[in-house]
């Protein structure tokens, strides 16, 4: 049954799995829920999607696979006649709540003049029918069920009040989860997230886990005397420094390197973190500050801090030419270096092995000398969550030297 | 609410939104664990307690911490008390069975009667921690080597799950689960679950205050957004305090009980002052 949405799914990227799949057709031919298109896209969405952040992609599976369903068309007689009549209709109420629902329904007669609702409620009717002919193929589904089709009651009584009224497949069409997707621009806590990834655990800290065989060990050396030794529990000694640049070219995404920087400094989870800021590229000097005027020479990095770091810088990677690769080409006015921006990348690189580049332009304007010379010093990944996650990966996993450049 | 027989429906004090009510109810149908994530306050962790009163079940929580290991919720072998008991004589240490002490999730199998059991937060925990279940709750079933004992669960229990996307739950473990997200309630959800709590709060201070809070949560770059459980407190101060309801709208009441950060305070109320042209607004507590 329905195979191919399985195909679909898989096609727009949600990583549904045959386990999944399986379990979600023995719900269904279990007869565990009712059959409509809502449970299908609720308690399918439940079975065959794990993370909010696939919802989006879902949901156009669901229109593309589902969306091609012609429901049949309300039609109008008999609408207007069900809606002569709803009590009749309405799902299983208890006594009180016919009796409230009934009350609602008298006052609401008394307040309005049901001729002129009716009327505008085949207005309304015919307008809906021309635009599930212009191809708007989901508004027609909710006249099916008796349920959805109080949804057209002019006076919006709603039984029970239940989002459940909006049918399935618009929820699918609003696509309501789009800010939900990994590959779009990141946020703090999301960015944090990511960042844990980089924890690695050794041991420190109090002694407060039982060493078994150093306790069995001494205790024999004791001859039998009982003597409990404890150990460390593991902690995490991850050591970050993020290198930022702040040139103006970097302007336009100063938002986005906030929040990576506000993540950074709230996970709590790093045994150091530094962080630096630099103008377009790096020469002899770094800056503690973003306006660039606490000066720390570049060695003081290979200096103060072992190789053990991992080193995170962020920029555009864009420059003129000669920013990058000559003496002297150093954009701020007063500033001067005796040694090629390149020269210092590498020495980074060289340095820290566990480094990489975040980029945050879109990896389709990267074609730029600058950005493809730094591109082969350090990896370079695009500031996205995704983007983030393989810069992760990569930092820890085994580094690769840099490819040799100029 | 005692509907056993018809599967959950939500209870007296918990509104579940009709597609969460027909998850839960598959879910326990087909005996698979239930993974529920979503922002702070919106009710991940009192569903569970509405399934198991709605079902009339026992509810038994596994609050998990950063500490907690996956083998905590089986059973603990306390061999350091054995050790130590072998030191005198006067205790018999060949029952091991004494040393043994079923954790949350044995205890949840080795029940008589089918019973809730809540898995709090569970990605406070290790990474690992969640694929250190996955046979057990799987099968829900594990064996203890020390007594060469199998632990099987009588009734398998209602398995809820909590996480607030601190960490990513591994896939294989995902894999065996359903999942629900549940979106922060709208303007709509919001009045309903209000009045849940408070039935006979005056209506028109709710939806006042409830546009003010929708309004508060849309403002840009706060650290933390107040969330439902802020808002039932606003109420209850706002109610408590006697406040006019045309207040609500001028300036904003004890703002404390919404915003719990200095620097979102600060900025909140350079944002209404700079709205309101300014000198409406004043700031209280």
């Amino acid at each position: 049954m329905f195979t191919d949405f399985f195909y679909v799914l898989r096609k727009k990227g949600v990583p549904v799995t045959v386990t999944e799949w399986v379990s979600f057709m023995e719900a269904l031919c279990g007869g565990y829920f009712q059959s409509s298109l809502n449970h299908l896209y609720y308690i399918g969405r439940a079975f065959l999607v794990k993370s909010e952040a696939y919802y989006d992609m879902f949901d156009l599976a669901f229109q593309e696979y589902f969306g091609g369903i012609q429901t049949a068309n309300v039609e109008l007689d008999k609408v207007m006649e069900w809606l002569e009549n709803p009590l009749n209709r309405l799902p299983k109420l208890s006594p009180e709540e016919m009796a409230e629902f009934q009350k609602k329904l008298e006052e609401f007669r008394k307040e309005h003049d049901m001729e002129e609702l009716m009327r505008q409620f085949r207005e309304r009717l015919k307008e809906q029918k021309e635009r599930h002919d212009g191809g708007g193929k989901w508004i027609g589904t909710g006249g099916t069920s008796p349920f959805g089709a109080y949804g057209y009651h002019p006076g919006g009584i709603r039984v029970g009040g239940e989002s459940w009224m909006q049918s399935a497949a618009k929820v699918a069409e609003e696509r309501r989860f789009k800010n939900y997707r990994n590959d779009l621009i990141l946020d703090v806590r999301q960015t944090k997230m990511a960042l844990k990834k980089l924890r690695e655990l050794k041991r420190e800290g109090a002694q407060e886990e039982l060493d078994i065989p150093e306790t069995i060990d001494k205790t024999a050396k004791e001859g039998g005397e009982i003597e409990l030794v404890f150990s460390r529990s593991r902690e995490n000694s991850v050591r970050l420094i993020l290198l930022m640049d702040t040139g103006g070219s970097m302007l336009p995404y100063s938002e986005l390197c906030e929040r990576l920087f506000s993540a950074a400094t709230q996970s709590e989870h790093f045994k150091e973190f530094k962080y630096y800021f630099f103008h377009n590229v790096i020469y002899q000097e770094v800056y503690e500050d973003i306006g660039n005027y606490k000066k720390v020479p570049t060695e003081k990095l290979f200096s103060q801090f072992h190789k053990g770091y991992k080193v995170v810088l962020v920029g555009d990677a864009r420059m003129a030419y000669s920013e990058l690769f000559d003496v002297n080409g150093c954009i701020d006015y007063f500033s001067t270096n005796d040694r090629p921006a390149i020269e210092w990348l590498l020495r980074i690189k060289e340095h820290f092995p566990h480094s990489v580049w975040l980029n945050p332009t879109h990896r389709n304007f990267w074609g730029h000398y600058t950005v493809d010379a730094i591109g082969k010093v350090f990896p370079m990944y695009e500031l996205t969550l995704d983007g983030l996650k393989d810069a992760i990966k990569s930092l820890t996993g085994r580094p690769k030297p840099a490819a040799m450049v100029a | 609410m005692a509907q056993s027989g018809q599967g959950y429906k939500g209870s007296d004090d918990y509104i579940a939104s009709k597609p969460l009510m027909e998850i839960v109810n598959v879910a326990i149908a087909l005996g698979k664990p239930l993974v529920i994530k979503g922002e702070p306050g919106t009710g991940k962790t009192l569903l569970a307690h509405s399934i198991a009163e709605a079902l009339e079940k026992k509810l038994m929580i596994w609050n998990v911490k950063s500490t907690t290991k996956a083998k905590d919720g089986l059973y603990v072998y306390d061999t350091v008390q054995r050790l130590n008991d072998a030191r005198f004589k006067d205790k018999d240490i060949t029952d091991i069975r004494q040393y043994i002490k079923l954790g949350k999730l044995g205890q949840a199998f080795k029940a008589e009667e089918k019973l809730v059991l809540l898995i709090d937060e569970i990605d406070k925990a290790d990474v690992e921690f969640p694929n250190d279940l996955l046979n057990e709750l799987d099968e829900m079933s594990f064996h203890i080597p020390e007594l060469d004992e199998e632990v099987v669960a009588q009734q398998r229990p209602i398995v809820i799950i909590t996480s607030n996307s601190e960490k990513e739950l591994p896939d294989a473990f995902l894999r065996r689960c359903i999942f629900h997200y549940i979106e922060f309630p709208d303007q709509d959800m919001m009045e309903r679950i209000v009045k849940v709590h408070y039935p006979d709060m005056e209506a028109k201070l709710v939806k006042e205050a409830i546009k003010r809070f929708y309004w508060i949560r849309e403002v840009d770059g706060l650290r933390k957004k107040p969330s439902t459980s802020e808002l039932l407190d606003w109420i209850k101060a706002l109610a408590l305090g006697g406040i006019n309801v045309d207040k609500i709208s001028s300036e904003i009441p004890f703002l404390g009980t919404l915003l719990k950060n200095e620097l979102d305070t600060g900025r909140f109320v350079r944002l209404s002052h700079a709205q309101s042209g300014g000198g409406v607004f004043k700031r209280r507590y």
